[in-house]
């Protein structure tokens, strides 16, 4: 049994076999196979070793014919490894006794050689470890050739290891195969972390090196609350584990029965809750959670992962199709949020490396210094608001004149769209993010300007106590209950309240529930969190009072440090909601 | 049929061991008899047919190898075997070429 910590970016945990995508694209899927099927997997075997057999014997004649002899002699030593009766003996038994499959199967033997020429001293002989990986990778090649199993094409129940996967990659697994993943790099702020929440696969990154160690077809648990991945666990931790799997799965069963009341606390003030969404497909799962409407929805997909900027066209059609789907329900579309270094391609630009890319060209700032792609947005976003409730969000806004300047583009685009004829909603609602200091700040002036604000905690985090959390270095000082953090939100909310706009959190700390009681009682009243949070953030709402809430926003004023105040929250919603399984 | 033992003591001269390929020769040599060949490193007892386990006993030079060859050409078997490892000394001057 081994433990891996991690950087936890979607809960949940999955149990499972490992399928491993390493940086050659290698696959080696299931490790067993059935019963009936192991004549058909010695055929497999025995035609591989003849093949790669063929192939050595090639190498060597072609090497020989050219340098000589003693170099040939290389080839000759690893066609002995490839006859060796007992290595073949080994093989065989695996197959046909414990039905691995034969990719698994000669993972498992060679990597036994592998791994002891690695450790010797030798410099000679722990050469010979390299003459074992040759073979594997001929005969991995010779069995994948095959059957190569592409990632969305994953026949059995696995998890995903890989280095890194993309986020086009990630949004093409199949949720019904893919029980969760974990990656070598990556933080929490990157899109594959996004895109897993907003798949409800659980999900670990940035765990460091450790794919060479693994091989296709161990036991995997992946606990994506803790951020911990535990490789061949011992069967007392499977049973741990399983039965945490149960108890959500009944937990889940119980909560889902909340679909259809409303968030109402037990003295009746009603919290409205809204699902954030990455892609359209997602409204399905929000109307199934009994989310009120899409408090965010994140557009940055449209660049991603391809070759030209999209068209307005492009955005109309996915606009159009989310908020027919909503069936009257209101959205929130928030502008383009993404950094220079991601969308450099789709604008032009030559893709300079930004030092502090949190500090530099993102978000509006991106958006504002390339004005036609936001004008196709904007267009895209107003075109489509004559279909439902669409409501616009500036994100990342820092300074007043940034506000402006969006808001100026959007009324020169409302008279281009009156000169033509084309038909808007005059009356769109339009909100900006707040997430850096300086917009909570300066408030009082922003919200004489906009409709509504939406407090980006995830951003907020990180500018208030500067501290990128996708760095291992720093990520553990990164903490939503920090109490700078929750004196901004406060400030945020009461000076929102001054100035009658609506104020909606959105961002991870809204979806969970140990964060619930608090922000009620700091007095806000709208969230917008991952549609899978709702139905347990329902239950927190339903089992609390306003009076306790602000019974926990008082004693965490005059808490100074966020240890203290997260151990407390935890135990308040332990308290007030036992069923949770907190 | 008579199954005799036979074992001899050998020492590995050559200055880069038992690497790829001296084991492969010795694998090849010791595959042409029926006897079954096993060599011993110590409290190790491998098998002389296999070259991944001849690599395993990490014979570097200097190192004290037994071989022990059982059946019926036990004797020509270990003379042969023993033969083969004193030639490799010759092979020093030759360069070990890896792949990749």
């Amino acid at each position: 049994m081994r433990i891996l910590q991690g950087i936890a970016v979607s809960p949940g945990v999955a149990i499972g076999e490992a399928v491993v995508i390493d940086d050659k694209g290698y696959r080696i899927p299931r490790r067993f196979i059935a019963r009936g099927a192991v004549e058909a997997e010695m055929k497999r075997l025995e035609s591989a070793f003849a093949a790669v057999g063929k192939q050595i014997e090639q190498s060597r004649d072609e090497i020989a014919g050219e340098l000589g002899q003693q170099y040939g002699a290389i080839f000759s030593a690893h066609l002995q490894m490839l006859q060796d009766s007992k290595l073949r003996t080994e093989i065989d038994h695996l197959v046909k006794q414990r039905h691995y499959s034969a990719e698994y199967a000669i993972t498992r033997a060679l990597g036994k050689y592998s791994k002891f020429f690695e450790n010797l001293p030798n410099a000679y002989l722990r050469e010979r470890a390299n003459d074992v990986h040759d073979i594997e990778r001929r005969l991995m090649g010779e069995l994948m050739g095959n059957r190569r199993e592409a990632l969305e094409e994953i026949k059995s129940p696995v998890v995903v290891l890989a280095n890194n996967l993309t986020p086009s990659e990630t949004a093409n697994l199949n949720r019904e195969m893919v029980l969760g993943f974990v990656t070598e790099v990556g933080g929490p702020g990157g899109h594959t972390a996004i895109v897993a929440e907003a798949l409800e696969i659980p999900a670990v990154v940035g765990v460091g090196d450790f794919l060479n160690e693994i091989s296709g077809g161990d036991l995997v648990i992946i606990d994506g609350d803790q951020g911990r991945v535990i490789f061949q666990p011992d069967d007392e931790t499977i049973a741990r584990y399983e039965q945490e799997v149960e108890e959500h799965r009944s937990l889940a069963a119980r909560l889902d029965l909340l679909r259809d009341l409303p968030a109402e606390l037990l003295s009746g003030e009603r919290i409205h809750l809204y699902a954030n969404i990455e892609f359209p497909h997602e409204v399905d799962s929000c109307q199934q959670r009994g989310a009120e409407g899409i408090g965010l929805y994140r557009t940055e997909f449209l660049y991603l992962g391809q070759d030209q900027e999209p068209t307005e066209e492009d955005h109309y059609q996915v606009y159009a199709k989310v908020v027919q789907d909503l069936g009257g329900a209101p959205i929130v579309i928030r502008t383009l949020d993404l950094g220079a270094d991601k969308i450099a391609r789709s604008v032009g630009e030559s893709r300079v490396a930004e030092s502090n890319p949190f500090l530099g060209l993102r978000s509006i700032r991106l958006s504002l210094r390339n004005i036609s792609l936001f004008r196709t947005q904007l267009r895209a976003i107003l075109r489509a608001s004559t279909l439902g409730e669409i409501q616009v969000m500036f994100p990342l806004v820092s300074t007043l004149h940034e506000l402006r300047q969006a808001k100026m583009l959007l009324t020169d685009i409302m008279e281009d769209l009156d000169e033509e004829g084309i038909p808007y909603d005059r009356n769109l609602k339009i909100g900006m993010m707040v997430e850096v200091p300086s917009s909570v700040i300066m408030l009082d002036h922003f919200a004489k300007e906009v409709d509504f604000i939406s407090i980006g905690t995830n951003d907020l985090v990180q500018y208030t106590l500067a501290v990128d959390r996708s760095n291992k270095e720093v990520a553990a000082l990164y903490n939503n209950c920090d109490p700078a953090v929750l004196r901004l939100i406060e400030m945020t909310v009461r000076l929102a309240k001054e100035a009658d706009i609506k104020t909606t959190l959105c961002g991870q700390m809204g979806g969970n529930p140990i964060y619930a009681m608090l922000l009620i009682g700091l007095g806000l009243r709208s969230l917008s969190i991952t549609p899978s949070a709702i139905p347990e953030i329902k239950k927190v709402c339903r089992s609390v009072s306003l009076a306790q809430c602000e019974e926990v926003a008082r004693r965490v004023r005059e808490m100074e440090n966020a240890r203290e105040i997260k151990r407390y929250l935890r135990e308040e919603v332990r308290r007030a909601v036992p069923e949770l399984l907190m | 049929m008579t199954h005799q033992q036979a074992t001899r003591r050998i020492v590995i001269k050559n200055q880069q061991g038992l690497h790829a390929r001296p084991a492969d020769a010795f694998v090849k040599l010791a595959n042409q008899f029926q006897s079954n060949i096993e060599i011993e490193r110590d409290t190790l007892r491998v098998s002389g047919k296999s070259i991944l386990d001849l690599l395993t006993l990490v014979a570097e030079q200097g190192v004290q190898l037994t071989i022990i060859a059982i059946g019926p050409d036990a004797e020509t078997a270990v003379d042969a075997l023993a033969a083969l490892v004193d030639s490799f000394v010759e092979e020093d001057d030759q360069p070990d070429i890896q792949p990749d």
